[in-house]
């Protein structure tokens, strides 16, 4: 089978087989290897299908059965982008391609810069948390990624804010890329990313990214990520990360663009007192599937985490949340909280929650959580009997469904930027909630 | 203004009202009172526009306008406020934010200008004052962690917010001390005026004692049994319903 028609995992592998002498690294013999690990792991399990436990509630026969091409390098005009408030520097991928031409990363207090560009000096690093035996779109990933941000910020270093921005462009080769960011905060340090993924809304496209990040001692990243990718795009991100002592990862994702999108985390508790606090917010509309799968693992005492999210689901939509707590036997003192709600807002959503905790030490405090409901409609004629039209009622009580997840951001970058992206995704619905 | 006639719905199937007339002319306050089950709460939601209850028979109309025939909001546009007996509770939902806006949705549908946030603490923070609110109140979600007292002043802020042409406070006085009592009669008495009226729904005489009403009517098995002076709200407390059903 050539690579050229087929679809599903044969076709990537076709892709690698005709691409691995010309992709980034090639011919250094590490890089060689990690993709022909990557590949291997691949070959091994193919695209998951709802037999496997992880996959029973998210269906990838969009991407098994898609014939996805290459991205087009230079394909587009340099694009105009609103400056962010108060961030320092923006690293910008077309197509999962860094654009320097697009980007601003050279002022920064800490060395930003493409994966692709550093490749020879990631030996040890790059791949060392992605696991691809056990997460075959990691393993893809692994295989055909080109590139990738590369952040260090040193011990001590205030960051700041640095935007991570993935456009993908209008085009009728349906692109798929694989960009494997990599991410590493020193002793001490801290970090903002606001991250966005964006693409036109009728352009089909595969955005595979995989983040791996560490955080030494009493590090804190606050990682905002708005996953607003067009209509017909597919959003499957992987995030790692390993936070040691005293460490604090604070996630927050929506998931509100492309037509699938999986949002799936593991973050290791490494070190006494590392936290975790991982939020986000699902909007679902008509045609959509968004899937967070959580697993956190408790792997030292005095630690805690936080877990809230919230989907919304709107016309035939589905939702889906996976949230695992893994309390290993010496994270004694451990504070673990995971929180999941979902609305419905039609008849014809559909929301499958799976929390899963598994827990071998004995002094611990772990609580979990799931509700599903409707509009209260008390609630809703209260509002309409003070003259509140029933669509602005309806979407005045959605925001305040949201709330909590929101307020639950410590960061005022990523909160200010999470409104806005709600606010924007609900004016495009035109409050059509019925 | 506010005129019901033959007015008949049921709840569930069930008949509640069973051709009740009443008629509140401009400019005045009127009590119904009778015992539980008489049908009280029913007509406060049947003229509010809540779902559930269906009006069978006859009509009720607020300065000519078919009020069955329109949907919550609009009957709220059109001058009416329901006070509501029990609030009910918004997590997520700032008090200011909502009052603003009901506000602007009822100021934009009359085509008065909306008020930006400045000009609409000034009108709220004097409101209070007057109201003898804690301005904490606007910060706090809508109802949320209120004792019953507080959900009560809440309501009577939003009426005197809205300025509605026509209120019905359902059973507004119940679980209130005489504090909280002379809040509300306090608030409905400063909106009293030839073209404000008003419909007291309670149980007990207390709350007459402060809103002087113009005239009382007794409801029984949904219909009013018996109308009268505020004399007759003295009467009842004497004698009980039971006098007057047999009266009537």
């Amino acid at each position: 089978m050539t690579a050229m028609g087929a679809t599903g995992a044969a076709a990537f592998l076709g892709r690698f087989e005709g691409l691995r002498t010309r992709l980034p690294g090639a011919r250094t013999p590490w890089v060689d290897a990690l993709r022909e690990r990557a590949a291997a792991a691949f070959r091994a399990q193919g695209l998951p299908t709802r037999r496997v436990e992880a996959w029973k509630y998210t269906d990838l026969a969009a991407v098994s059965q898609g014939v996805f091409g290459e991205p087009l390098t230079g394909l587009d005009d340099a694009m105009p982008l609103p400056p962010a408030e108060g961030a320092a520097g923006r690293a910008v991928f077309v197509d999962g391609r860094f654009r320097a031409d697009l980007s601003s990363i050279d002022a920064l207090p800490f060395a930003a810069a493409s994966v692709a560009a550093e490749l020879p000096l990631l030996e040890g690093r790059l791949g060392a948390l992605a696991a691809v035996e056990e997460q075959p779109l990691a393993a893809l990933n692994g295989m055909l990624f080109e590139d990738g941000l590369l952040v260090d910020v040193p011990a001590g270093v205030a960051g700041g804010v640095l935007e991570l921005v993935s456009i993908a462009t209008e085009s009728d080769r349906a692109p798929a890329f694989h960009p494997r960011h990599l991410i590493r905060l020193g002793a001490g340090a801290s970090l903002t990313v606001i991250e966005t993924a964006n693409g036109p809304a009728g352009a089909r496209y595969l955005h595979n990214p995989v983040t791996e990040i560490e955080l030494a001692a009493g590090a804190r990243l606050s990682h905002g990520r708005l996953q607003m990718e067009g209509w017909e795009g597919i959003n499957l991100s992987t995030i790692y990360a390993r936070v040691a002592e005293g460490g604090i990862y604070d996630n927050f994702t929506l998931n509100a663009g492309a037509r699938l999108a999986r949002n799936e985390m593991h973050v290791a508790l490494l070190g006494p007192k590392a936290a975790a606090h991982m939020n986000g917010v699902q909007l679902v509309a008509d045609g959509q599937h968004a899937d967070t799968t959580t697993a956190l693992d408790h792997a030292a005492p005095d630690c805690a985490s936080r877990q809230t999210y919230k989907t919304v689901l709107l016309g035939r939509s589905r939702g889906v949340f996976q949230g695992k707590i893994l309390v290993r036997q010496v994270a004694q003192k451990t504070d673990g909280y995971q929180m999941n709600q979902a609305l419905l807002l039609s008849p014809e959503a559909e929301i499958d929650s799976k929390p899963q905790l598994e827990i071998y030490a004995d002094d611990v405090k772990c609580s979990h959580g799931a509700t599903v409901g409707e509009l209260d409609p008390e609630q809703l004629f209260f509002l309409r009997s003070r003259g509140i039209r029933e669509a602005e009622a309806r979407a005045i009580l959605v925001e305040a469904f949201l709330t909590e997840a929101v307020d639950a951001v410590e960061d005022a970058h990523v909160r200010a930027a999470l409104s806005r992206a709600v606010t924007g995704w609900w004016g495009r619905q035109g409050i059509k909630v019925a | 203004m506010l005129k019901i006639e033959n007015l008949h719905a049921s709840v569930e199937g069930k008949p509640i009202l069973n051709g009740l007339s009443l008629e509140i002319p401009s400019g005045e306050v009127h009590a119904i009172m009778g015992p539980n089950g008489s049908g009280k709460s029913t007509l406060s939601y049947v003229l509010a526009g809540r779902e559930g209850y269906e009006v069978t028979e006859g009509s009720a109309t607020l300065d000519g306008h078919d009020l069955l025939a329109m949907e919550p909001e609009e009957r709220a546009v059109a001058g009416m406020f329901l006070a509501f007996q029990g609030p009910v509770e918004l997590p997520g939902v700032g008090n200011a934010a909502f009052l603003r806006t009901a506000l602007n949705a009822i100021r934009r549908a009359r085509g008065e200008g909306e008020m930006d946030a400045m000009q609409f603490l000034k009108m709220a923070r004097a409101r209070m004052k007057v109201l003898n609110m804690p301005e904490d109140m606007l910060k706090r979600n809508v109802n949320v962690g209120f004792s019953g007292g507080e959900k009560k002043r809440n309501e009577m802020l939003q009426l005197a917010m809205l300025t509605p042409r026509f209120a019905v406070l359902d059973e507004t006085d119940s679980g209130l001390d005489i504090d909280a009592l002379k809040m509300v009669a306090d608030t409905v008495n400063s909106l009293r005026g030839p073209s404000f009226s008003a419909l007291v729904i309670t149980h007990y005489q207390r709350l007459l004692n402060h809103i002087v009403p113009d005239r009382v009517h007794v409801l029984q098995a949904g219909r009013i049994v018996r109308s009268g002076g505020p004399e007759l709200a003295q009467e009842l407390e004497a004698s009980g319903y039971g006098a007057i059903q047999s009266a009537a």
